[in-house]
């Protein structure tokens, strides 16, 4: 079963291993995702992450400087994060030139890896307008039909 | 309502076939399953059981008329469904931002210090 996939892009002027320090380095995730982050940058490494008075256990998945970096996390269920229960951020960073970067964050639910490969392509073709797009699509076809 | 939470719709919406049938509840509303079964490229079996996902899901709601049952799309949990998905990519984006934020300044605070490099 497919679950959530959420695709967002931004350009960044400056060097991609500028922008990888930024998204991988606890001091600096606390500047842009959790108030508090304790994690080792490195595969299979177990975290921490508080949102306020709340927090959640976050598992480093890919770590390959300066292209690729990807976590789970579950926030807020709480449990350790596995394939099965939790959210996959990937982040894939692309050089544009010296001093630009496209930063691509991919959010996905859990069912997504259990797919054969073939059912993932297709998956990825299909959702290449995003969610929000499909849903938005659906509900103006709804305010077409019933006016409110 | 938590996008990360609803596991339910967000499976019900994300299969292909099941999107199908939620277009044309969409766009003709109350029709029965072997109205839709003629549009679409499936078993009517299959029209049945997409119709039970979506339904518990909360997408659509049957009404019987007569000896039929019709069925029709439940708008409110749709527009819930889109508010939710568009409040997730935001989030997205604010952080995304953010991090733009701080890598460009870092950048530009090492060239003050660094003119000659990068």
């Amino acid at each position: 079963m497919p679950g959530l996939v959420i695709e967002r892009e931004v350009v960044i002027d400056a060097p991609v291993e500028v922008v990888w320090r930024t998204i991988t380095e606890p001091d600096q995730m606390s500047q842009w995702f959790a108030d508090r982050v304790e994690l080792a940058v490195e595969p299979g490494a177990h975290g921490f992450m508080e949102f306020g008075d709340q927090g959640g256990p976050v598992v480093v998945e890919v770590v390959d400087p300066p292209t690729r970096f990807s976590f789970r996390w579950n926030y807020p269920h709480g449990e350790e994060p596995e394939a099965g229960n939790s959210m996959l951020v990937e982040f894939t960073l692309t050089p544009e030139g010296d001093e630009r970067t496209r930063l691509r964050v991919v959010e996905s639910g859990h069912e997504l890896l259990a797919w054969p490969d073939a059912e993932k392509q297709r998956y990825a073709d299909e959702h290449k307008d995003g969610w929000a797009d499909y849903l938005d699509h659906l509900t103006a076809l709804l305010a077409k039909r019933q006016p409110r | 309502m938590t996008a990360q939470a609803d596991d339910e719709l967000w499976s019900a919406i994300a299969d292909p076939s099941r999107r199908r049938v939620l277009d044309l509840l969409v766009s003709y509303g109350d029709v029965s399953a072997s109205w839709l079964a003629g549009r679409v490229p499936f078993s009517r079996q299959a029209v049945s059981k997409h119709l039970v996902v979506l339904e518990r899901a909360g997408l659509i709601s049957r009404r019987k008329q007569g000896r039929e049952v019709l069925y029709q799309v439940q708008a409110d949990r749709l527009d819930q469904a889109a508010r939710a998905m568009a409040e997730l990519a935001a989030q997205w984006d604010r952080r995304l931002s953010r991090i733009k934020r701080l890598a460009e300044t870092a950048h530009a605070e090492s060239k003050k210090r660094n003119p000659h490099e990068g």
